[in-house]
């Protein structure tokens, strides 16, 4: 289960306009645990992070490049990529 | 992108796979079409063909996408399933786009998800699944030096622990809540089984240094914004270790949305099939998971005998039937084995969140007589998972049935829920 050591190339995506660099290959959603950031805010105003890791609970929506509610566990960070979270 | 498929395969994980494979290999105009970005399911999460041969299980996910790959078999990565508009269609959303398409035969390799009880603190971040942390390190999530606890139940709790060890990770203890005696007895039972015997040794080996302990559960995961710490008891002490990551799920649920959507049968938590993986629904076949947590041989099998009845080939599909059956015995003590402890039913604290979508707390479940009257009272089960979370766990908590499933049975957009039936183009969302 070690990472993908075949991933060498490096980029940059934006979190909330904070700059995180990222390796080619990487879920959006394993990018923000790295960086700690949360995904959303809970009815509640709890901050909420990815869970399940296999697109079925939903706590890791985020906005991704102006399209709400993606599940950042289900996308992989392309060049460039604005994140906001919800 | 209308289109129609002799045979369409939903779920490409290893069972998909070679479901589609050897139904393609027949001739047949074949569809294998997955929610995830790359075909590979869960567990071979994440492969490349040039580092697959050092991951485990590696040699045969190099084998079945190779013989994938010369087939004429269309890859449809990225769609979902979201409703059945006739009895021989699926209608599918993308990120970007809604289609309808047909089939004469569709197979369900939807595979499983890993079932989450509430206790306190669970919704902090940092607590994930065992399975959804070992998801997310195949996603590129970097483990090194992380201080991780392993908890809950399952054969997945020591494959996940040996993967992060692999990754540098630090694991501090593995907690099972099983009890020694289940544990041993299941381990008897594998003699009929050596194969995955072998492979849990190798897990174990991998292991050695960290403490695996049977009949300790976790009980709370403390923190401010994120995972600080966790509290573990053994049912007479109860102590706390600091840690970064709670890595921490209890078995296994089939994923049965669309089986449940079509009307398949369902027997004791699994779709009812026959020796041929045929479901109630003729035209519909189901294997892996979906008819009993069994791992990786299983869905292999059941893959190939539903791939080859779906193109006419009963006999052969027959013939590796009969080497089912004791992967189906495996499936049953797995289940029995990890059966949840009744203590793991008292966990949760009166405001402890039980369904983390609409944040309904324990208590407002607990005036509560059953899953329907849950959702309409408190919205329980109602939010954008549609109780993939917390139906689960209310299942064990409370023992209520969940029967049905209402399309769309993923969040989907208006439009592809209203567009008309057959809708001979592709919708752009």
């Amino acid at each position: 289960m070690e990472q993908n050591s075949d991933i060498s190339a490096v980029f940059f995506i934006r979190v909330n306009g904070r700059q995180l660099q990222v390796a080619e290959g990487t879920s959006v959603a394993a990018a923000m645990i790295a960086a700690k950031q949360a995904c959303r805010t809970s009815v509640l105003g709890e901050p909420r992070a990815p869970l399940c890791g296999m697109g079925n609970c939903m706590e890791c929506r985020a906005t991704v490049d102006g399209k709400s509610h993606r599940r950042t566990c289900q996308l992989q960070c392309i060049p460039g990529m604005e994140v906001v979270t919800e | 992108m209308s289109a129609a498929f002799d045979v369409i395969v939903v779920g490409a994980g290893p069972g998909g796979i070679a479901a589609a494979t050897v139904a393609a290999e027949a001739g047949a105009r074949v569809c294998l079409l997955d929610d995830n970005p790359e075909p590979g399911g869960q567990i071979w999460r994440g492969y490349r063909s040039n580092t697959a041969p050092k991951y485990p299980h590696g040699r045969g996910f190099l084998q079945w996408t190779s013989r994938l790959r010369n087939t004429n078999c269309e890859i449809w990565s990225g769609w979902r399933a979201i409703d059945r508009p006739s009895e021989h269609s699926l209608r599918l959303e993308s990120d970007a786009a809604m289609c309808d398409i047909e089939f004469r035969r569709l197979i369900v390799a939807s595979g499983a998800r890993e079932r989450f009880l509430p206790f306190p603190g669970w919704t902090l971040p940092g607590v994930m699944g065992a399975g959804g942390l070992q998801a997310l390190v195949k996603s590129g999530l970097d483990p090194r030096g992380k201080r991780i606890v392993v908890a809950g139940t399952g054969p997945l709790l020591l494959a996940v622990a040996a993967g992060l060890t692999r990754a540098q990770a630090d694991i501090l203890g593995i907690y099972e809540q099983a009890p020694l005696s289940r544990m041993l007895w299941f381990g008897i039972s594998l003699a009929a089984h050596p194969a995955k015997l072998i492979e849990g040794a190798r897990y174990r080996r991998k292991v050695l240094r960290v403490p695996y302990r049977t009949n300790c559960w976790i009980v709370r995961a403390e923190g401010s914004t994120r995972v600080e710490s966790v509290t573990v008891t053994n049912g007479r002490t109860q102590w706390t270790v600091a840690c970064d990551w709670l890595a921490c799920g209890f078995h296994l649920v089939p994923n049965l949305e669309l089986p449940r959507l079509f009307g398949c049968r369902i027997v004791d938590g699994y779709v009812s099939v026959d020796s041929l993986q045929q479901s109630s629904i003729p035209a519909i076949a189901c294997i892996g998971e979906t008819t009993g947590i069994g791992g990786l041989e299983k869905a292999l099998l059941e893959g190939q005998v539903a791939g080859l009845a779906a193109v006419g080939r009963q006999p052969v599909a027959a013939a590796l039937a009969s080497r089912v059956i004791p992967l189906q015995r495996f499936a049953r003590n797995l289940d029995r084995a990890f059966t949840l402890r009744e203590e793991l039913k008292r966990l949760a604290a009166p405001e402890t969140v039980v369904c983390r979508c609409e944040d309904t707390q324990y208590s407002e479940l607990k005036e509560c007589s059953s899953w329907r009257e849950a959702k309409l009272h408190t919205r329980c089960g109602m939010g954008a998972c549609q109780g993939r979370v917390c139906g689960a766990a209310t299942e064990f908590l409370f023992n209520w049935q969940h029967t049905g499933a209402r399309p769309p049975v993923f969040p989907a957009a208006v439009s592809s829920v209203a567009a008309k039936v057959g809708s001979p183009e592709t919708l752009h969302l």
